[in-house]
Order: C-alpha cells, then sequence, then structure tokens
C-alpha cells in the first residue's frame, strides 16, 4: 500500500507537546462493559436481503433526492439519490437489483414514523458499477479529493451521521493541528470499531493518510480505550511504523464524546460555542476513515458497513458486514435469534441508542450497533420514580459540570430562561445523570423535552418576527409606491400641461391624462395581487 | 407483537433510594451500639419509639395526601429521620417526648412541606428543636454515663420511668441525671472556673472528652467513614463542619486554654460526628454543589462553636443546621460550578 506523509514526521505542534501524555474528563461512569460478547468470533459478511430499503436521510442535513426510476436496474456502488444541499449526502444502491418503490417506509428513528426511502430488490449477483479508484491521491488537491468523499456518500459513521467532507474541511488559513481517530467506543455492548481495529487496521491508516491530506494536519492519534487490548496490539506498532500516536485511555464513559475525547488527547477544552476545528483538532471515527479509504483507494461508495448484532435475544451476538438497507430481523435471524420474539431493539448503544418500534426498519449508514432484547433481564426493567431527593450523584458524574438536578427542577417547571442560565445546551445528552440516579427520574428525557420546547419558542418568536418584519417592509414600500405615483402624475401632469399651452390640444391632453390613470391603477392592483400571493 | 420503545438510557445503575437510607442506617451501628452502651437501655427505647412513630405518621400521611403508601414508606427515608431524632434525645425521658418529636417532624417538618424531597428544613431537627423549646425540663434532663453511678438502672426501670414517670427503688430520677459535659463545662466556666478544675474535678469527664460521650462520637465517626467508603455521602460536608469546629476551637484554645474547650474535647463532645457525618449530610436539605457543600458544612461548625460556646442551649448541632438550611438556595445559586467549555 502507498502511503505519503503529509505534513513531515519532526515539528511538533502546539497542541500535541509529549506523546503518550494524556489527560482525563470530569465525571463519568463504568458502567458493565459486554463487550465479549460480540468480540468472540471474527466479522462475518451479512447475507445479502431479498429487498434493500434505502432511506432517504441517513445523515444529519436535508434528505437526498432520489435520481432513479421505478423498475430501473440498478448496480451496487450506482448512485440513486443525490445531495440535495451542502449538508446532504448522497445515497447508493448498496448491492444490484431492481428498483421496485419510491416511497414512505419505517426507518430507524426515535419517532417509529415512516420516511421517502429508495426499495430496491436484489438480483442475487451484487454486481458493482465500474469502479474508479484514485491511485495517487497525493496529486489530488484537497477540494478534489474532498468532493470524491462526498459523492461517495461517507458521513461519519460512529452515530452522529455528520456529512465527513465538511469536517474535513478546516476553511483557509486555518492549521489543523491534531487529526484525532476516534476508536473509543465507549458505549456498553457495541464492538464493531474494535472489531475493525483488529481486522482492518491497514485501512485505518490508508484512511487517515487520506484524511490528513485533506486537512494537512500534523499529528494523527489513533485514541481507544484500555478495555481493548487485542486491538490495541494489532493497530500499535503499524501506527507507530507510519509516525501516527495509539492513546489507550482508561476506560469511562463517554470518552468517545467528541469534546471529552479532544480533552483527554490534548488537555484543552472545547468552548461552548466553538468547534474543535477552531482549536486545531478534528475528529473521525476509526470506520469514517476506513469508509474514506475505500472510496479513494477501490473507488468504492459507501454501501456497507460493520454492525454489531447482541442482546438476549440473538444465540450468537458478533458483528456483521452488512449492505446499508438491510431490514435489521434479518441480522437478528443470521444471529440465531427470531424476530418475532424480540421485545426490546435498541439502535446504538443502551446508553444513548434510541428503541426502535419494529424490527423491519433498515441499517443506515449510522447503525454501529443493535440490541436485541427478548427479555427485560437484559435492559433496564420497570422501577418506579421516586422524587428527587438532591443527594447530587448526578453532579458528580456530568461530563459537562452542569447541575443535572437542577435543570430537572427548571424542566418541570417549565422556566425555560432559568434552565438556559443553567446552560441546558451544554448537555450532550449521555445520560449519565439517569443512570446514577437512585431515584430513578428519566433525566435526559426532561431535558430533550426542554430543548425542544425551547427550539419552538424560538421558531414561533422567528416567525413572528419576520411576519413582522414583512408587514412593516409593505407597509413602507406602499407608501413610497403612494408617493413615486404622486410624483409621476404631476410630472405628467405639468408635461402635458407645457404641451397644451404650445399645441393647444386639450381634448387630446383630457385624454392621455385618464390613460395614465388608468395604468397606475393596473399597477397598483398587480402590486396588491403580488402581496397577496 | 409491538416493541416497547422507553427513552434512553436503557440501563441503570442497580441503586435506590431505600438501599441508600438502609445503608444510613447500618452506618449509625457503631454509634448507637456505644451510646446503649454508656447509656443504657433508654437510647433503645427512644429509637424504637421514635422509628414507630415515624413510620406510622408517614403512613397516615402518605394516605392522606393520596400518595402510594407502600413504595414511599418503603424509600426508609422515615426510617432515618427516626433513628436520627431518637438519638438526639435524652436517654431517660417519658414516652411521648420521642412520640410527639418524631410526629412533628415528619407531619410538619416532611410532609406538610411536600414529603421526600421537598422538605427545606431537617425534619428530625426541626422535631429536635421543638421539643427542647416545648420541653426544655424533660430535654435537658441527661443522664450520666451508667459507669459513673453505683445504681445501675435495669430495662424494667428505663421501661418504668418511660411509660409510668416512676422509678423503682428509693432513688429519684435527679440522682441519675445531670447536665452533658458540654454543658457543664459551659455553666462551670461562667463561675469562673478554669478548664483544668473543671476537668480535673468533674467524673463526667474523660481522656478526651465527656466520659462515654467520647465513644459515642468514635462510633458515629466510624459509621461515617464507611458511609465515605461506601460514596453515600461526599466527603466536603462533614470534612468542611469538622474543620471549621476545629478552626474555632483552636483559636480560642490557644488564645485562653484556660476558659475555652480544647479542639479534641469539641470534636468527640455532644452530636459532632453524629452531626457531622448523619445530620449535616441529609442529601434533601443540604447544598448540592461541590463548592456550596464546603460552605455549608463549615457553616455550621462555626455556628455549632458559637451557640455551644456562648448560647444558651447544651449543643447547637439542630439550630447551627437549620439555620445553614435556610441559606442553601442562596449558597446553591453562587456556587454553580463552571461548566465544560465555558470561562469563568
Amino acid at each position: 500500500m502507498e502511503v505519503a506523509v503529509p505534513g513531515g514526521g519532526g515539528n511538533r505542534g502546539e497542541l500535541r507537546v509529549t506523546e503518550q501524555q494524556y489527560w482525563t474528563f470530569r465525571g463519568g461512569i463504568h458502567p458493565p462493559q459486554h463487550k465479549h460478547e460480540s468480540t468472540t468470533r471474527p466479522v462475518q459478511t451479512a447475507l445479502l436481503p431479498r429487498r434493500l430499503i434505502l432511506p432517504l436521510q441517513q445523515h444529519i442535513g436535508e434528505p437526498a433526492k432520489p435520481v432513479v426510476e421505478l423498475g430501473e436496474h440498478v448496480l451496487r456502488g450506482q448512485l440513486i439519490a443525490r445531495a440535495s444541499d451542502f449538508v446532504s449526502a448522497p445515497i447508493h444502491a448498496s448491492s444490484s437489483g431492481t428498483v421496485v418503490d419510491i416511497g414512505n417506509h419505517p426507518i430507524p428513528h426515535p419517532s417509529g414514523l415512516s420516511a421517502p426511502s429508495i426499495v430496491i430488490e436484489t438480483d442475487g449477483q451484487d454486481r458493482w458499477i465500474e469502479r474508479r479508484p484514485i491511485t495517487n491521491y497525493t496529486e489530488l488537491n484537497a477540494s478534489a479529493l474532498r468532493n470524491t468523499i462526498r459523492e461517495a456518500g461517507i458521513v461519519g459513521l460512529g452515530g452522529a451521521g455528520f456529512p465527513t467532507f465538511i469536517k474535513l474541511n478546516p476553511g483557509p488559513d486555518r492549521i489543523i493541528d491534531t487529526l484525532i481517530l476516534n476508536g473509543v467506543e465507549c458505549e456498553p455492548y457495541i464492538t464493531c470499531d474494535d472489531m475493525l481495529l483488529r481486522e482492518r487496521p491497514e485501512e485505518i491508516i490508508a484512511g487517515s493518510f487520506i484524511m490528513r491530506h485533506a486537512l494537512q494536519a500534523r499529528h494523527c492519534v489513533i485514541a481507544i480505550e484500555d478495555n481493548k487490548p487485542e486491538a490495541y496490539e494489532i493497530i500499535r506498532p503499524l501506527a507507530e511504523a507510519h509516525g501516527i500516536e495509539v492513546a489507550m485511555v482508561p476506560t469511562k464513559y463517554p470518552q468517545g464524546s467528541e469534546k471529552q475525547l479532544i480533552q483527554v488527547i490534548t488537555g484543552k477544552e472545547v468552548p461552548s460555542n466553538g468547534l474543535p476545528v477552531h482549536m486545531g483538532v478534528v475528529v473521525h471515527n476509526v470506520a469514517t476513515a476506513v469508509a474514506v479509504y475505500r472510496a479513494i483507494q477501490h473507488g468504492e461508495p459507501l454501501t456497507s458497513r460493520y454492525v454489531t448484532v447482541v442482546g438476549s435475544g440473538v444465540s450468537r451476538p458478533g458483528n456483521l458486514d452488512v449492505h446499508l438497507g438491510t431490514p435489521m430481523q434479518d441480522l437478528i435471524s443470521q444471529c440465531g435469534g427470531t424476530p418475532e420474539s424480540v421485545q426490546r431493539l435498541i439502535m446504538g448503544g443502551p446508553m444513548m441508542g434510541f428503541a426502535l418500534h419494529s424490527t423491519e426498519v433498515p441499517v443506515i449508514k449510522t447503525t454501529n450497533c443493535i440490541i436485541a432484547a427478548d427479555r427485560d433481564d437484559m435492559l433496564q426493567t420497570h422501577q418506579p420514580v421516586m422524587p428527587c431527593i438532591r443527594c447530587g450523584a448526578c453532579v458528580d458524574v456530568c461530563p459537562v459540570n452542569l447541575l443535572p438536578q437542577q435543570l430537572y427542577w427548571y424542566s418541570r417547571a417549565k422556566d425555560m430562561d432559568k434552565i438556559q442560565e443553567y446552560n441546558l445546551f451544554d448537555c450532550i445528552e449521555c445520560g449519565c445523570c439517569a443512570y446514577v440516579c437512585p431515584s430513578n427520574i428519566p433525566l435526559v428525557q426532561y431535558y430533550r423535552f426542554a430543548k425542544s420546547e425551547i427550539w419552538d419558542r424560538e421558531r414561533e418568536r422567528e416567525k413572528s418576527n419576520h411576519a413582522r418584519d414583512r408587514f412593516e417592509f409593505r407597509k413602507q414600500r406602499l407608501e413610497r409606491e403612494k408617493t413615486e405615483k404622486a410624483a409621476r402624475h404631476q410630472q405628467k401632469k405639468a408635461q402635458l400641461k407645457r404641451g397644451t399651452q404650445d399645441e393647444s390640444g386639450t381634448d387630446k391632453n383630457a385624454e392621455q391624462e385618464t390613460t395614465i390613470d388608468a395604468t397606475d391603477r393596473i399597477r397598483d392592483k398587480n402590486a396588491t395581487t403580488d402581496d397577496a400571493r | 407483537m409491538p416493541l416497547t420503545t422507553p427513552t434512553s438510557p436503557h440501563v441503570r445503575m442497580p441503586d435506590s433510594v431505600t438501599a441508600i437510607m438502609l445503608r444510613v442506617v447500618v452506618a449509625l451501628i457503631p454509634g448507637i451500639v456505644a451510646y446503649i452502651w454508656f447509656f443504657g437501655w433508654g437510647v433503645a427505647i427512644n429509637l424504637s419509639l421514635a422509628v414507630v412513630t415515624a413510620l406510622t405518621s408517614e403512613a397516615a400521611m402518605l394516605a392522606i395526601r393520596n400518595r402510594p403508601v407502600k413504595p414511599f414508606l418503603m424509600d426508609g427515608s422515615a426510617l432515618v429521620t427516626g433513628f436520627l431524632l431518637g438519638l438526639t434525645l435524652p436517654p431517660l425521658t417519658p414516652w411521648w417526648i420521642p412520640v410527639v418529636g418524631t410526629a412533628f417532624a415528619i407531619i410538619i417538618a416532611k410532609q406538610l412541606f411536600g414529603g421526600l424531597g421537598y422538605n427545606p428544613f431537617n425534619p428530625a431537627m426541626v422535631g429536635y428543636a421543638m421539643l427542647l423549646i416545648s420541653f426544655p425540663r424533660q430535654m435537658t434532663m441527661w443522664m450520666e454515663p451508667l459507669a459513673l453511678n453505683q445504681y445501675q438502672p435495669g430495662f424494667t426501670d428505663v421501661w418504668n420511668y418511660a411509660f409510668h414517670g416512676t422509678f423503682a427503688g428509693n432513688t429519684g430520677i435527679d440522682a441519675l441525671t445531670m447536665a452533658t459535659p458540654l454543658d457543664t463545662l459551659k455553666t462551670q466556666l461562667r463561675l469562673n472556673h478554669s478548664v483544668n478544675e473543671v476537668m480535673a474535678s468533674n467524673p463526667l469527664f474523660g481522656s478526651l472528652g465527656g466520659k462515654g460521650w467520647e465513644w459515642v462520637n468514635i462510633g458515629f465517626l466510624l459509621g461515617g467513614l464507611w458511609l465515605l467508603y461506601r460514596k453515600i455521602i461526599s466527603w466536603h460536608i462533614p470534612t468542611a463542619m469538622l474543620a471549621a469546629m476545629t478552626v474555632m476551637a483552636a483559636v480560642f484554645y490557644i488564645a485562653s486554654p484556660q476558659t475555652y474547650g480544647s479542639p479534641l474535647f469539641h470534636l468527640v463532645s455532644g452530636a459532632s460526628m453524629l452531626g457531622a457525618f448523619f445530620i449535616a449530610t441529609d442529601p434533601v436539605t443540604a447544598s448540592t454543589t461541590n463548592r456550596g457543600r464546603l460552605l455549608y458544612g463549615a457553616g455550621i461548625g462555626i455556628l455549632v462553636y458559637i451557640i455551644r460556646t456562648w448560647g444558651g442551649y447544651p449543643d447547637g448541632v439542630a439550630f447551627a443546621v437549620l439555620l445553614m438550611n435556610m441559606v442553601v438556595p442562596t449558597i446553591d445559586y453562587y456556587t454553580q460550578p463552571r461548566v465544560f467549555g465555558h470561562k469563568d
């Protein structure tokens, strides 16, 4: 594999002074890991389903717009929906087959609602489009590289799904000191990044070089937790041979959260209203790095990903390499479960993942893990909610140093000003507070409620502001038009008068005057109709 | 089959209010054992009466307020209030003292404010303060440690006194009771005796503080350390309170050792350890920020010393805690921690 080291090896940046020196973040919890359950066997290829359901929105931003017709035959990697905006991502067929439906289907979303999706009936061939690898990406400029990554539909695969090309664009004049590859995987149960580190370390490193080239980043650190010693032993020699530091940090949730991880690696806090890039740091998931590598050096758009399938509802938990769009029930069956007997299905981890309403929803780009439980002993059973006793356990574990019990109090009282004073919007919804609460209060739910309530109010305010502005503007315009009209009228009249005196054709003049009035009236009327529209 | 869809997080630490309260009760055991050992069965009778009254009043009030009785009764908070109040009473006392005090604590100080989590004042301390103000005679008749008296009242003697107000034999109750060491020191010092004279002449005083009292305090200290170890309480409040008491006592003791008790004497006398580890740390009524907890604990420590030394009551823990309860909202407001990514 050909790799070129961007930025050279020797010059140390400002942020990373000493290698192998790390910090920690305040708070955090140590929930039972449950990692070994899905790491006992190698990653297996998921069976190709009969139907693939590809939602048009699998990322943060605007949904993609379909570019295929019903009945059209598509190949794996073929563009089927294009990015509709700057913050958006295209969707590609994840296997070859026929487009049989473009319409609403249940998607993995907390609401349980359906959303526009493209359904492909697979032909079993899994034939690729003609792939065009870029053999020497260092000859491309950063902008062209980003564009290729954009067209490959790559978004953050750690779970957030933010379009990757945007995070590879630090903007002009901004120097990126450190690229952090996030392989922390701090949530219990999830092991897809662990398995990726074990099985495809070369691809992660190759991906990191492409990312560093786009960012012109001086340093690169691969961060993992010390609950992944196998992965560490595999990736470390490879990484170090290429001048990449591997940081193995003590396991603590939520270490994989971007701002917390930056603090652990650099010792610096990202300002509340700032972005990591402002500090010269960019964080990408290790799986995203692999996707970037596949897109550039193999010409493959994002069509599959590793997914951890685990939980009491499957007898052979493990990691699968899954075609995007595969219904989750197929994965459950393949891992020795019966979809009908699943009582609870979680996408993501048990701390921040959300419960799904159906096992028929498809795997999308952000699906890192599914937890299928067929009984309640594995996940939280129903316990009575007691009043807050102000014990402060939540305060001790909050990684952002908020006062969760005060936020809870103001959220219950719907005191939206006070709750913002207590910095509700710095809450990352990691769930540590709710995890430790002895009164079983669903704290995160209260914060989500308060946030959406505040957003609603903002929207309402903006709407009414906008309406008022429009009204004011219209009034001004009408006023202006009226004066303009009067002036025009005056002018014409004066002109005519002058003409009359010269030619003494009074009748004609009067006729002309009437015509001017009528034209003005029509113009007015049109303007009013425009307003109404 | 429809799937259940609760919100995240989907896992919880197996902890509950009940577990916390029960651990607090367990931590009280060494202190209680020492207390009974030195002061007799009256302590046990007080505790039993207080606990039964606490649970009964809690259940009755929950029923009246249309709240589910069982889960709230099982949370253990009323149990803890009963234990704490029972421990603050003189070991020889009529039965209605623990009953009236505990009922007042639960009904007025806790349930009328909304029950668990809503009371601004420490219920046990409200009950104690009410008793002390309303029944000063019964509340200041403290026993001397059993070892100091040739007459050793047995369980039946104490029982008879508590329920019938009578004492068997020809010994009157007055032969058994006297002021506490803290009180004795204060009154004797006011009579211009020096600390050394008082402590040497009076058999009430032991090597560290009051005889018996020092061991009771050590018992509560042990229980408190266990609570710290189990992370039921944080170190801030007990440390700040005991440190503030020590500093106050040290300043005056160094300035005039003959007119003020030593820091060690104050630490092992009265309700110092019970107050520091079990009463001031009541989560509902204490400050919740870490800096606030330090202020709150220090405030209690300073007030305890002031009330003990110059006030009119034998001990100051209850009033110190209640006074600091009042300023908790203010303390909490001004001691908010710096949020991640925000400047100071």
